[in-house]
């Protein structure tokens, strides 16, 4: 059962052919054998997961037809979730027990999922490549020497090595897209306040958004179907009507158009990935879809503006870790300052450290017209650049990153070389647009390279149709990793 | 623009995290190379863009002023690295 996506695993829980318990239990002793090298889950706690699968036994056994009763999932360390240590992969947070849910677990809860476990990623989400969390870096199912991408590393590597059937992930520059993209499996960041902040660790709040990481577009949208909504817990949150996802998966593709931006296909990216994903962009066409070129002029500029905005939201976010009312205390210190310095020193890693002296210093006075507004009128232009290439396209599709996978350790010394991989996917947070990954090949080292497909807003439906019509055309989403088992 | 290493001391005790005469040397470093980045923006104009805070444009959303929230001080509390009497302790402000 574990290669099956999950309306294959719904039709066998609700025909009773299995239980949601044997189920959890089956993914539950692959992750204890193959986490050790992988490092993709943080907390397990099996008990507390059989139990809840036996809750969702009873629903399914009363005749539930919710397709996702049953299923375990992992979730992104970001996300609260009532009883189970959350941590965002930091030290500050080692030891906090959620006292309440995010509104993504409720949701998936109130449908009977099971949580099977809390997945790794960098600490706070900063990086990509999931090698900043204090719990030691997050290896590729693919080939362990190489990172997973980051932030939501775990999530990625856990549904590739068939740990887990499907996940939760959050995308704040491309936290969703680029593991998925470099661990060969399905990721989507939905419109900005399409699915609720509520109970989701905070990084640069503009630009968080949570979304499903899993094996197919199919089981995406089921994922997605359950996971939005308004919530007015969550100030952002948008008040639109209900959707059904799923809704276009069957509809044929002839006449979409399909936008491919020039700056996307310039010197930076590797001619691996490029092959691979003007080889997919060749599916499209044979599938009836028409190509034309757009233009994004200021994509060169979104890696500064992200740097600006998203650690100036970061410094501000993170000023809650004082050590006062959850978290990590320093043990020993004069007084009270000198308990937040301490604390703070001790709680956060080198990279979460430098983001927030990054932020601290923009917002700092004299320099915020400078730097923070500047950045939020490159931001406009950049939201900009989209409207206008989505007035001759219906889809944009590109690289999600412009190497493959590279080796741990490789980047983790360079934060700039680290911070120009996300230059194909931070637009999409900038603009608030929908982005999602899909498999559509392997580069070198034979590992995976992912298709970036960009939606206008609210367009997660005709996304998803166009990467099922394409999944149906080939068999990239059933690849997984050798020589694991 | 050229960051200093009093502008690297006054942003750590603004952001309240200890640093040594060592990390300090880092964080220029880094902070420095990662500004030689930022500064592309400045080369930009953006004379009458309106900055850009939210994709959608919402407005803030108001809510009746009814209670929506349970006390759960002890539950909130049990998670606190100290406390005591119903109290979050810290050290000593006052004399």
């Amino acid at each position: 059962m574990i290669h099956a996506g999950l309306r294959e695993l719904s039709q066998a829980l609700r025909a009773r052919k299995i239980s949601s318990v044997e189920l959890t239990r089956q993914f539950l002793e692959r992750i204890q054998r193959l986490n050790p090298a992988v490092n993709a889950f943080i907390t397990l706690d099996a008990e507390r997961s059989l139990e809840q699968a036996r809750t969702a036994d009873q629903l399914l056994t009363a005749g539930t037809q919710h397709p996702l009763a049953g299923i375990p999932l992992a979730h992104k360390d970001i996300f609260c979730t009532k009883g189970w240590p959350t941590t965002c992969a930091s030290r500050m947070l080692s030891g906090f027990i959620a006292p309440y849910d995010a509104h993504v677990i409720e949701q998936l809860q109130s449908r009977g999922a099971v949580v099977l476990g809390k997945t790794n990623m960098d600490e706070f989400a900063m990086g990509s490549s999931s090698e900043t969390s204090y719990f030691g870096p997050v290896r590729n199912p693919w080939d362990l020497v190489a990172v997973p991408g980051g932030s939501s590393g775990g999530s990625a590597a856990a549904v590739a090595a068939r740990m887990a059937p499907a996940a939760t992930g959050t995308d704040t520059g491309g936290s969703i897209r680029q593991p998925a993209a470099m661990c060969g499996i399905c990721g989507l960041k939905p419109t900005y306040g399409v699915v609720s902040r509520f109970g989701m660790i905070a990084f640069a709040s503009s630009l968080d958004q949570g979304g499903p990481m899993a094996r197919s577009a199919e089981d995406l949208a089921l994922l997605l179907d359950a996971m939005a909504g308004f919530d007015a817990r969550d100030s952002t949150s948008l008040e639109r009507p209900r959707e059904e996802y799923g809704r276009d998966l069957d509809r044929p593709l002839s006449g979409l158009r399909i936008g491919l931006p020039a700056e996307y296909f310039t010197a930076g990216l590797n001619a691996d990935v490029a092959h691979a994903v003007e080889a997919a962009i060749q599916v499209y066409r044979n599938l009836g879809c028409s190509v034309v070129e757009v233009s994004l002029p200021n994509t060169r500029l979104s890696v500064p503006a992200y740097y600006v905005l998203a650690p100036a939201e970061a410094s501000s976010n993170l000023a809650r870790y004082d050590g006062v009312r959850y978290g990590y205390r320093a043990t020993g210190y004069a007084d009270l300052g000198d308990m937040y310095m301490k604390t703070r020193a001790e709680g956060f890693g080198w990279e979460v450290k430098r983001r927030i002296l990054l932020g601290t210093y923009v917002l700092s006075h004299g320099y915020y017209d400078a730097y923070y507004l500047k950045a939020q009128k490159i931001r406009r232009l950049i939201g900009r650049d989209f409207a206008q290439a989505f007035e001759r396209c219906d889809l944009i599709m590109g690289p999600v990153s412009p190497t493959v996978a590279f080796d741990v350790g490789a980047k983790s010394g360079d934060p700039v070389q680290m911070y120009l991989s996300d230059i194909y996917t931070i637009g999409v947070n900038l603009a608030g647009l929908p982005g999602m990954s899909i498999p559509c090949g392997f580069g070198a080292g034979g590992r995976p390279v992912g298709l970036q497909v960009i939606g206008n807003y609210f367009q997660e439906a005709r996304m998803l149709n166009a990467a099922h019509q394409y999944q149906r055309a080939t068999d990239w989403h059933l690849r997984a990793p050798a020589g694991l088992d | 623009m050229s960051l200093s290493l009093d502008d690297v001391k006054r942003i750590a005790l603004l952001a309240r995290i200890a640093i040594d005469e060592q990390e300090e040397q880092q964080v220029l470093g880094e902070l420095r190379s990662i500004f030689g980045l930022i500064e592309e923006m400045q080369a930009v104009d953006t004379a009458g863009v309106e900055p850009m805070s939210h994709a959608q444009d919402v407005v803030q959303r108001l809510r009746p002023d009814n209670v929506t929230e349970g006390d759960q001080r002890q539950l909130y509390q049990s998670i606190a690295p100290q406390v005591e009497d119903g109290l979050y302790l810290v050290p000593r402000v006052i004399e």
